[in-house]
């Protein structure tokens, strides 16, 4: 569990290795997915902590996420004479792109960097060596539950910012900007279909296994000391961002060209 | 019995930096014994790599035939069942209070029942003193008390082997006394291994078996404690004296004109406050309380060093005799009066494997082992319990 830093031989080795290193938990984790005897104490206590830190912050962020939407293509909308479609796009955008990022980020944000920081702690203190010592897997009795966790809530939540935010661009367009709620609700499955819902779900779930692998890899190699902990939760969030919108990227790339959009 | 430890040729090294290299020993089984080193020697390196969290990059640490250093990882969390861990700040899961702690592996491992785990964390808990404090946090308590607390979890599971990472650290030396007594009656009474990491003198001079050190990235001497108690190794001696004068600095190595400027200021007069007396010497071992069974660890042990006394130098041979009572002389084979003894010549400590020529005692001391019921445990490897000067 500590880092090794051995003589690097090229420019770039280290990080090849962390990335390898980080693939190799991704691993482990997935295979302790199989393995008995599963953590369900830790499992639920996760999941009400990640829930509990993301829930409100997720709403209170995919209302104004909708809205933008909704008052950004309002304009737009507007000038082509497009004002039915409006409901159709707002949903369109919130479902398959908005929501299972904003819940990604809320995810690697508030859950992921407290899972780092609990993670990065014990391996400080020596707890997690003291855990291996004592015939327990740290992947198995700690990071899998919490990565599960932060599955099933990404997956949870992103259904909530769906709603909220659908809600939200309703709001505006109907009460702000002067639309027609008829027209509004009407186009919904205009533009949308049923596998852009699949596919957001999917995203939400990938996302938040990314969120907690990440999170618990820096917990796990943290740099030396107290300070060490602070810098792994602040580089497990920036990585995570990373990642998340280059998946997010492939993803939909390969869903856009299995799924042809409706209409075409 | 205890389980054997056989550590063979391991290296360690962080980056370009070696933190020890070629350490060999053999940790007999069911004996006590303690590494001591200077701070910074890589000592808790040294218990990390033997219950593989960290990976050597040459030779094997070899428990009941299994390699830590090149096992699978089932293996490894198998094998690490035998062990009992003592961390240095006790390593207590922050979040559980101390009974959950120490019923944490009973919960893991075993099937037993909440009464059964019960009654074995409430007997582990008193052991080390601290029936009543069950529902505390770690972060509540004081740093001695995590400390036995660490301890009763790493009793809780009956170890093999136990292993401490400097106990003594943020102890009193009354409650250091009284944890060492505890180490040594669970030796008489579950016959474990244990491997103690101090710098603390008094321990080493009154707990264990066999004692090593650690120093300038290697092993300085492992084997019979009475060697290194009256070596005339100049780092052991120091160590041993708290003393300045001599090879250990104040960062680990000294150069020759510290050395020089030192012993100048000293021969000019100047009193640095070291202790006068040499403290060296053999010194009663410490004994299971009243009423335990006596240490199988020590008899064998006994056994073994009597094998091995004539490749001994002399002043340890002179301790061992010393220390024999009567009905082990009559054991053995010896009479009463020590068998005379001369300052060897060669003062240089004992590599593994060197060979010194006796010509201390008289050929009627020299040990006539009778035959022991001990046998060498079957899982070792078959030239294991091979006498060698300087090994275990």
């Amino acid at each position: 569990m500590t880092s090794t830093r051995t003589q690097a031989g090229f420019p770039g080795v280290g990080m090849l290795r962390e990335t390898g290193r980080l693939f190799a938990l991704g691993l482990d984790v997935v295979r302790g997915f199989f393995q008995r005897p599963f953590q369900v104490r830790e499992f639920i206590q996760q999941c009400w902590f990640i829930a509990s830190v993301t829930i409100m912050p997720t709403a209170l962020v995919a209302v104004p996420f909708g809205a933008v939407i909704a008052l950004q293509l309002g304009s737009l909308v507007t000038q082509f004479g497009a004002e039915s479609f409006m409901g159709a796009a707002s949903v369109l955008a919130v479902i398959q792109q908005a929501a299972p990022l904003v819940t990604a980020l809320l995810v690697a944000g508030a859950g992921g960097s407290a899972i780092c920081a609990d993670i990065g702690a014990r391996t400080i203190r020596e707890e997690i060596d003291a855990m291996e010592v004592l015939g327990v897997s740290a992947v198995q009795r700690l990071v899998v539950p919490r990565v599960l966790a932060s599955m099933l809530v990404a997956v949870l939540l992103n259904g909530l910012v769906s709603v909220v935010g659908v809600l939200g661009g309703y709001f505006f367009n109907v009460v702000l900007q002067g639309g027609t709620p008829g027209a509004y609700l009407a186009s919904f499955n205009a533009l949308a279909q049923l596998p852009d819902l699949w596919i957001s779900e999917l995203k939400a779930l990938i996302f938040g296994f990314i969120a907690g692998v990440v999170a618990a890899y820096r917990g796990l190699n943290p740099p030396p000391g107290p300070k060490g902990v602070g810098e792994a939760v602040n580089q497990s969030v920036v990585i995570t961002f990373l990642l998340l919108f280059f998946v997010n990227f492939v993803l939909t790339t390969i869903y856009l060209t299995i799924v042809p959009a409706k209409g075409s | 019995m205890g389980a054997e430890v056989v550590v063979e040729g391991l290296t360690k090294s962080f980056g370009k930096q070696a933190i020890w290299r070629d350490v060999t020993l053999t940790l007999p089984p069911g004996e006590v014994s303690v590494l001591l080193g200077p701070s910074g020697t890589g000592k808790s390196v040294f218990l990390k790599s033997m219950i593989g969290l960290l990976k050597p990059e040459r030779g094997k640490c070899v428990i009941n035939g299994v390699d830590i250093c090149s096992c699978s990882e089932r293996k490894l969390y198998e094998i690490r069942k035998l062990f009992g861990v003592l961390f240095q700040d006790g390593a207590l899961f922050g979040s559980m209070n101390l009974y959950d702690n120490v019923a944490f592996p009973l919960r893991e491992h075993t099937k037993r029942s909440e009464s059964e785990i019960k009654r074995i964390v409430l007997e582990k808990m008193e052991m080390v003193g601290l029936l009543g404090a069950e529902s505390k946090l770690p972060g509540e308590i004081s740093g001695g008390m995590r400390k036995r607390a660490g301890l009763a979890r790493a009793l809780v599971l009956d170890p093999e082997i136990i292993l401490c990472d400097e106990p003594d650290s943020g102890l009193d030396p009354v409650r250091t006394a009284y944890l060492s007594q505890l180490l040594i009656d669970l030796n008489a009474q579950i016959d474990a291994t244990i491997l103690i990491v101090t710098h603390n003198i008094n321990v080493a001079r009154t707990v264990p078996d066999n004692l090593g050190m650690l120093f300038r990235r290697e092993l300085v001497m492992f084997g019979p404690r009475e060697v290194l108690l009256t070596s005339d190794e100049p780092a052991v001696e120091q160590f041993l004296n708290g003393r300045r004068i001599g090879p250990i600095g104040m960062s680990e190595e000294k150069d020759t004109a510290t050395m020089a400027a030192e012993e100048a200021a000293r021969a000019a007069g100047h009193h640095d406050g070291s202790p006068e007396e040499d403290v060296r010497g053999v010194v009663p071992q410490m004994q299971p309380s009243p009423g335990l069974p006596v240490r199988k660890g020590d008899r064998r042990r006994k056994d073994r060093v009597m094998r091995i006394l004539h490749n001994l130098p002399a002043p340890a041979q002179q301790g061992i005799v010393e220390s024999l009572s009567d009905s082990d002389r009559q054991r053995y084979g010896l009479q009463r009066q020590p068998a005379p003894v001369g300052r060897p010549d060669d003062t240089r400590p004992l590599g593994p494997g060197a060979q010194r020529p006796n010509h201390a005692l008289s050929q009627e001391s020299v040990a006539n082992l009778p035959r022991s019921a001990w046998q060498p445990p079957p899982e070792s490897s078959p030239q294991a319990p091979q006498p060698r000067p300087g090994d275990g």
